[in-house]
């Protein structure tokens, strides 16, 4: 029981920066917009995250400094793929090439500092409950934060007007356009909370995750995140789903390094990327009657005057 | 008013010329005010970034070293890129490639194995930088992956794998606990062109990819096929162009010379295999591949610039204390500005009254 408790509460920690990153990567996609650079804008959000955090004392300071540094990454790659109408694939991957030297140019003054990671909930009588007391009721703040982050996806998506219009620019911005819509106004909004949502994620590495900053600590993550905006089929609850699965191979082969089956560790480390080859191979392939991509995913769009 | 892009009638040939050198010009600009804002003297922190290197051989001959890997990962990226078929995973296929010549060099070791092992390296390098590309082309064409993510996450895993490689099974007995191998043997290494020198056989062979790749775009059937599947993929499916086939021709061609700049990497400057045996070549290849707009002969002249950029970052380290990850913000910077000039050769900007009713000046 022991050990499940902290299995469970390890797969949390290491799913919720999935979840945040991946999230706002959904809704600039459904926009219509590609942006492979979450990367590069998590890996600016750690290091401006941290920055802020150990010159201020505050996690919250911090976590606010790597959302501004997402989206400021974000509006870079606005500029670019929705004012200069350039190929999306590429500048994503420009801005993620970009980001790690940025990071790495930033966090180098903060290397080897440490700070007091973010707090976690404690109701006293609620977090004491045995087993579920501390799942439930004993997260840091970002683990609840993604949750009710979903959920206002979810909702704004499907239960306002504004997200019904930010789905019909995803899917059709030449009728979207037709209908008077803004298409490059609500695709630069989409984009630019995908960013926020990155640089958070990010900054949630150094400030909940491990108190310190090191180079390329997202260690793919942005990819990962990328890839369960697939697994997800665009859909937000789906989302929960599979960063928690992904956590949980994280965790376990941590446990299974652990424990030594006399399984190399390299091959261990290797699972999470394995799987998400595996995932985006099987979901693609049970897809294939029609794809639940939004239909104007990647396309550049230059509005006829 | 209101500044807007718009479609130019045709493609702007002045400005496809010019687009690269105005990038420059850009990147040059934006890294001036980044020099300062670190503290250092732009000028003198420029000259030893883009001036210093040239001027003496042992760094111009390390900036052709440098070129060579990148040019002839660039070269099958462009062919990717051209075909619309996003390989991004070279940097696997590269340290791939390494692993799989690296196996002839193991085994040989100590043997009385004669010249046939160098050969034999460099093919099983390309082979295997060719197999490990054609995972994410195969989960493409057969199943609609994402070649981007697959190819990708491979990169990892091709990281892991050599990592266990020299830590564990092909780790140099006599080597102190260093994850590395033992040093190659003679008859496994590429050979220094001249003696003393650090330039080797590698250059020759990039320079021999280079006109390979001039003669497959601008002379072959198959060189048409790809630019047409990548440019107009309806003609190309009109036309009874196999695009699947070409994700898998271009992909397998790309891996094998990742695989190959890998082994040739390994096999000369390095003379064993250790981790950290490329500082994002595959990465630095993707911007290579734009900046020489994905035509061979511009890849060759963008790859030596970017190696210059490696070797100047070095020495500005050592000389100005300037951090080298300032080289991979000038990469990036340098993408971003090629990427929007790129644009401005099918679009353009206008400036236009707000007001609908205005008549429009003549476009």
């Amino acid at each position: 029981m022991v050990l499940l408790e902290a299995i469970i509460l390890a797969v949390l920690a290491a799913s919720t920066p999935l979840l945040i990153a991946a999230t706002g990567e959904l809704v600039t996609e459904r926009a219509g917009v590609l942006n492979l650079g979450v990367e590069g804008m998590m890996i600016v959000g750690a290091a401006c995250g941290f920055g802020g955090a150990w010159l201020s004392g505050s996690i919250i300071v911090g976590a606010v400094c790597g959302i501004i540094a997402g989206t400021a990454m974000s509006l870079i790659f606005a500029a670019m793929t929705l004012g200069l109408a350039v190929n999306q694939v590429a500048t994503g991957l420009a801005l993620t090439i970009l980001g790690i030297g940025l990071s790495g140019l930033i966090g180098s003054r903060f290397v080897g500092e440490k700070i007091t990671p973010a707090p976690h909930l404690n109701i006293p009588g609620l977090t004491d409950i045995p087993f579920a007391g501390r799942i439930l009721f004993g997260q840091n703040g970002f683990v609840y934060l993604s949750l009710a982050l979903v959920v206002g996806v979810w909702w704004f998506l499907y239960k306002t007007r504004a997200g019904l219009i930010l789905r019909a620019v995803g899917d059709n911005h030449v009728s979207a356009h037709a209908l008077g819509y803004p298409v490059l106004k609500i695709r630069m909004l989409a984009v630019m909370f995908g960013g926020a949502c990155a640089g958070l994620a990010g900054a949630y590495l150094p400030l909940a995750y491990t108190p310190f900053f090191i180079p390329g600590m997202t260690a793919g993550r942005g990819w990962i995140a990328l890839a369960l905006v697939v697994f997800s089929s665009w859909l937000p609850g789906r989302l929960v789903i599979g960063a928690y699965l992904f956590g949980a191979v994280t965790i376990l082969q941590l446990h299974a390094q652990g424990a030594g089956f006399g399984i190399p560790s390299q091959f261990m480390s290797a699972m999470p990327y394995l799987a998400t080859v595996i995932v985006l191979v099987l979901i693609s392939r049970a897809r294939t009657g029609g794809s639940t991509a939004p239909a104007a995913l990647g396309t550049v769009f230059v509005p006829d005057r | 008013m209101q500044l807007v892009l718009e479609k130019r009638a045709e493609r702007s040939n002045t400005i496809a010329l010019v687009s690269p050198l105005i990038a420059i010009g850009l990147t040059i600009v934006t890294m001036s005010i980044l020099f300062v804002i670190l503290g250092k003297n732009p000028i003198s922190a420029l000259g030893v970034y883009f001036i210093d290197p040239l001027t003496d051989s042992y760094s111009l001959q390390e900036i052709a070293v440098k070129a060579t890997p990148l040019v002839m990962i660039a070269i099958g990226l462009s062919l990717c890129y051209l075909a619309n078929a996003w390989n991004i995973g070279a940097e696997g296929q590269f340290l791939i490639g390494a692993v799989a010549g690296s196996w002839l060099a193991v085994k040989t070791q100590g043997t009385d194995a004669g010249y046939w092992v160098m050969p034999a390296m460099l093919l099983l390098g390309a082979i295997g930088g060719a197999l490990y590309a054609l995972i994410p082309a195969i989960c493409k064409v057969k199943f609609g992956a994402s070649e981007i993510l697959t190819s990708l996450m491979l990169v990892y895993v091709a990281d892991l794998f050599l990592d266990y490689l020299v830590r564990g099974p092909w780790r140099d007995p006599a080597g102190f606990n260093f994850p590395t191998t033992a040093e190659f043997d003679p008859v496994a290494t590429v050979p220094v062109l001249i003696e003393g020198g650090r330039l080797h056989l590698g250059a020759i062979i990039t320079l021999a990819v280079v006109a390979a790749g001039a003669v497959l775009l601008g002379r072959t059937i198959k060189g048409f096929e790809i630019r047409v599947v990548g440019a107009a993929p309806r003609a190309a499916r009109f036309g009874g162009f196999n695009s699947n086939q070409l994700i898998l021709l271009t992909f397998a061609i790309s891996g094998a010379l990742a695989g190959l700049a890998g082994i040739v990497e390994v096999a000369g400057p390095v003379g064993h295999l250790q981790p950290g045996i490329s500082p994002g070549y595959g990465f630095t290849a993707i911007i290579v591949a734009f900046l020489g707009r994905l035509n061979p002969v511009g890849i060759l002249i963008a790859g030596l610039f970017l190696a210059l950029t490696f070797i100047g970052g070095e020495q500005a380290q050592i000389a100005m204390k300037i951090p080298l990850d300032v080289t991979k913000v000038f990469q990036g910077i340098l993408l971003f500005y090629v990427l929007a000039c790129d644009s401005l050769i099918l679009y353009r900007f206008r400036l236009i009254s707000s007001s609908p009713k205005v008549s429009r000046g003549a476009a």
